[in-house]
């Protein structure tokens, strides 16, 4: 197998892998003004994703950190190219990041209100705008000769992005509640198995017609085996969480966005940003990509440290993997009231 | 303004400012870990209430660091897509490492810290912190042997046919000789700056009235070793400060003559303390110097020659004029601003020696267990924890923008590296925004920073030690 398209794989596995993740993080944050009535109930929520969040975030440091290095124009257009959308998720990622950390700083309910509102826009706007993103790139953007974007703002917001948006809102909403389901015990656990599963029936909705746009302008038959498992593994989720296998459930939706991403990156191939314009150029997985010599180095790095990375990070979810329920959240240490 | 200067703003505010975290981040983590290792060790709750107070007061800060981070990746895409197309086969691969072994490391163990008090064993916990610091060191690692690269491009051969520029020698980067002086430098710094943070902290914990004498006690266990740290890690900013000058001078002569606001190539060449140029910069209009020393500190040698900036501008437009890709070069203007390249280096420097100073002063004053009396001393640990601090930012300010005006020195310059398509209103917007946001935050963590100084440590609660299977206390700790 070709270097490029090795690499191709892994950028694909990094997102993958970000978007089962962070997924649930988006999915927890925006649930948290639907699932949180009391100031405890809101805590168990954050505290679902308190360990983990950060490590999970990473992945998507290091998904655009290997487009750099193992695709410098596939970088350069993305990230040039779809500005404000990215801007607003670097904006969204700020607020939400800090929010976490310091909501429960002070001891003031306007306080923690402000930094509620950062957490679920700051889940909100991310989960609908990557969607948008990798709906665009699929599509095709205008790309001139040289490959740069040329297409300005709005072109962004076309009926298919618009809908793979909605995809990825609705789907990180669904993630999130089947792991609020499985984290947490009592009231919130029984409210979250129920919401999951009526916006797990939309989000599965609104996947098969977005996929299966997405099979009929691009795809291809890995794509179409990729996009059925997404689609039987959703339902499947749906069912367990009904029946109350929380872990079969959040296993479920997890696999349906890993097989999801998946097949759009197979639907993408080879290709990574193809134009829409006539007398532009796609940019490939061989037109974009580093030098082999690079493509080498960057292997090695990443066979050696990836499982220790992927081995870390999964120990992290054992040691925290007791459930949590109101009663379990301390009471705050008289934190300084102020402001 | 042009995409250009906008773009050039953005980065410099954020990066001025990122990096105003970043170190205290680096320095406070091990000093914290410090303090963990040692109530493990000795089973003094001192130590623990330490571990706890400065702790708090890290995290505080390591997310402001934290989020800024993730504007400086996205930045080198969204406002220097040339830049990124040019070089990002070689400065890539040190960003994505960066990712992959420093900021998984960082995250996954600081979430294992923040919340593991009750589920990991009190040895098993202290190593998460050494982890977290472990990360932050590996990801000075390579961020920094971007940066040299761009100061010092080794390792790489320009392809004619792709027109970029590409890595040849991957060991030539990571182990770039401005990198191994740059490394140590500014991880050296960065514990100065760390340090010095505890030092102004518990020193006026030391004063305020309302602090016990125990307390008075355990603030002094984290004054006296914070300023034996400033000192050694200052005399190692010194003299790797001192190796980086000679490598700077072999180089890129050109940003030490703009250091040294040297016009004219001198044999020897003396050191100004102080010089005021022109108004545009371009002549010497009045100096206090001392002989000899530029060639010393240049070269090593006292009777060196050491290049003028108006012989390096002449040197370069020979050798950069003639123009070797169309895309990546613009002739001309080979030299840095040099009253903003005289006084950051000499800023820099200056409030290096001052910390150090007011460190041995602080660390006379208290011998034996006293505590200082006096306004003065009082104030000098007040101001210590912002010498380091602004120390680095005077240094890098200095480093980048006597690099200029190239991105990568003598392949390609800065105004060629601006992503062409950007307009310059989605630049504003992006700068705006970003400097709106950022301004907002400092004012809400510096506020919450003091509020948590002012607390002081905590007394403890019952020790909590790992839950058995079945228990079902409340969490040691929770957002």
């Amino acid at each position: 197998m070709e270097l490029t398209t090795v690499w191709f794989a892994l950028i694909a596995v990094l997102w993958m892998g970000y978007f089962a993740l962070e997924g649930f993080d988006f999915g927890v944050g925006m649930l948290l003004p639907v699932l949180g009535k009391t100031e405890k109930e809101r805590r168990v929520l954050i505290n679902t994703i308190g360990p983990v969040w950060d490590g999970n975030e990473v992945w998507v440091l290091v998904a655009g950190g290997a487009t750099f290095a193992a695709f410098p124009e596939w970088y350069a257009t993305l990230f040039s190219g779809f500005y404000l959308p990215l801007l607003l998720i670097l904006v969204a990622l700020i607020i939400r990041g800090l929010a976490f950390e310091y909501r429960a700083k002070r001891d003031n309910d306007s306080w923690r209100a402000r930094w509620d509102l950062a957490i679920t826009i700051g889940s909100f706007v991310p989960a609908l705008l990557w969607g948008v993103a990798f709906a665009n790139i699929l599509r095709g953007v205008p790309l001139d000769a040289e490959g740069e974007y040329v297409g300005g703002f709005f072109n962004l917001l076309n009926p298919y992005a618009l809908l793979g948006g909605v995809m990825t809102l609705l789907l990180f909403l669904t993630h999130g509640a089947m792991f609020i389901a499985l984290k947490t015990d009592g009231p919130i656990r029984v409210a979250a198995r129920a919401l999951a599963v009526k916006i797990g029936l939309g989000a599965a909705v609104v996947a098969v017609l977005f996929l299966g746009w997405t099979q009929v302008d691009t795809g291809s038959v890995a794509s179409a085996v990729a996009f059925v498992i997404a689609a039987v593994a959703l339902l499947g989720g749906i069912a367990a969480v009904r029946s109350g296998r929380e872990g079969w459930a959040f296993l479920g939706t997890f696999v349906a966005i890993i097989a999801g991403v998946a097949g759009l990156f197979l639907a993408l191939f080879p290709n990574v940003m193809p134009t829409s314009l006539a007398s532009g150029i796609d940019l490939t997985t061989t037109n974009a990509s580093a030098t082999a010599y690079t493509l080498k180095i960057m292997t090695v790095v990443a066979v050696v440290f990836a499982p220790i990375v992927l081995i870390y990070q999964s120990w992290t979810y054992w040691v925290f993997r007791k459930r949590i329920a109101v009663h379990h959240i301390p009471d705050p240490i008289a934190a300084p009231t102020g402001s | 303004m042009d995409t250009l200067d906008i773009a050039r703003w953005q980065f410099a505010i954020t990066t001025v400012y990122h990096f105003l975290f970043v170190p205290i981040t680096i320095g406070l983590s091990a000093i914290v870990a410090g303090y963990e290792t040692a109530w493990v060790r000795t089973g003094n709750e001192r130590w623990l209430r330490l571990t706890k107070f400065f702790g708090k007061l890290f995290l505080i800060n390591f997310a402001i660091g934290v989020v800024t981070g993730i504007v400086q990746e996205f930045q080198f895409g969204m406002n220097w897509s040339d830049y990124s197309r040019f070089v990002g086969d070689i400065f890539g691969a040190p960003l994505a490492i960066e990712g992959l072994l420093a900021f998984f490391l960082e995250s996954t163990f600081l979430g294992l810290w923040i919340f593991g008090w009750d589920r990991l064993s009190p040895k098993l916990h202290a190593a998460c912190i050494w982890l977290v610091h472990i990360g932050t060191i590996l990801s000075a690692y390579f961020i920094l042997a971007a940066n040299s690269w761009m100061q010092n491009p080794v390792g790489y051969r320009f392809n004619p046919d792709s027109g970029r520029a590409e890595l040849t020698d991957f060991a030539a980067v990571m182990f770039n000789k401005v990198q191994l002086v740059t490394f140590p430098h500014t991880v050296l710094a960065a514990y100065m700056t760390g340090a010095a943070f505890v030092v102004g902290v518990a020193f006026w914990q030391l004063r305020r009235r309302g602090t016990s004498e125990d307390d008075q006690q355990m603030y002094l266990m984290a004054l006296r070793p914070a300023a034996v740290i400033v000192l050694l890690a200052g005399l190692g900013v010194a003299i790797s400060g001192d190796v980086q000058g000679k490598i700077m001078t072999e180089v890129q002569p050109m940003k030490m003559a703009a250091a040294e606001a040297l016009y004219d190539t001198e044999k020897p060449a003396d050191f100004s303390i102080f010089t005021l140029g022109s108004l545009d910069g371009s002549s010497e209009k009045f100096a206090i110097k001392v002989p000899n020393l530029l060639s010393f500190l240049a070269t090593g040698s006292p009777t060196a020659e050491v290049e003028g900036i108006n012989e390096l501008r002449k040197k370069y437009e020979k050798t950069y004029g003639a123009d070797p890709g169309e895309r990546y070069y613009s002739p001309g203007g080979y030299t840095p601003t040099i009253p903003l390249t005289y006084w950051t280096f000499r800023l820099m420097m200056g409030l290096g020696v001052a910390a150090a100073v007011f460190a041995v002063w602080i660390l006379w004053a208290t011998r034996r267990r006293r505590i200082p009396e006096g306004r003065l001393i009082l104030w000098a640990a007040l101001a210590m924890p912002f010498l380091p601090l602004f120390g680095n930012s005077f240094g890098w300010i200095f480093t980048e923008m006597g690099r200029q005006p190239w991105t990568v020195f003598g392949v390609m310059t800065t105004a060629r590296s601006v992503s062409p398509e950007v307009s310059p209103f989605e630049a504003m917007v992006s700068l705006v925004t970003l400097t709106a946001l950022y301004g907002v935050l400092a004012f809400i963590e510096v506020r919450l920073m003091l509020t948590y100084i002012h607390r002081g440590a905590d007394e403890l609660p019952v020790p909590a030690g790992p839950t058995s299977e079945g228990e079902d206390r409340p969490l040691a700790f929770a957002y």
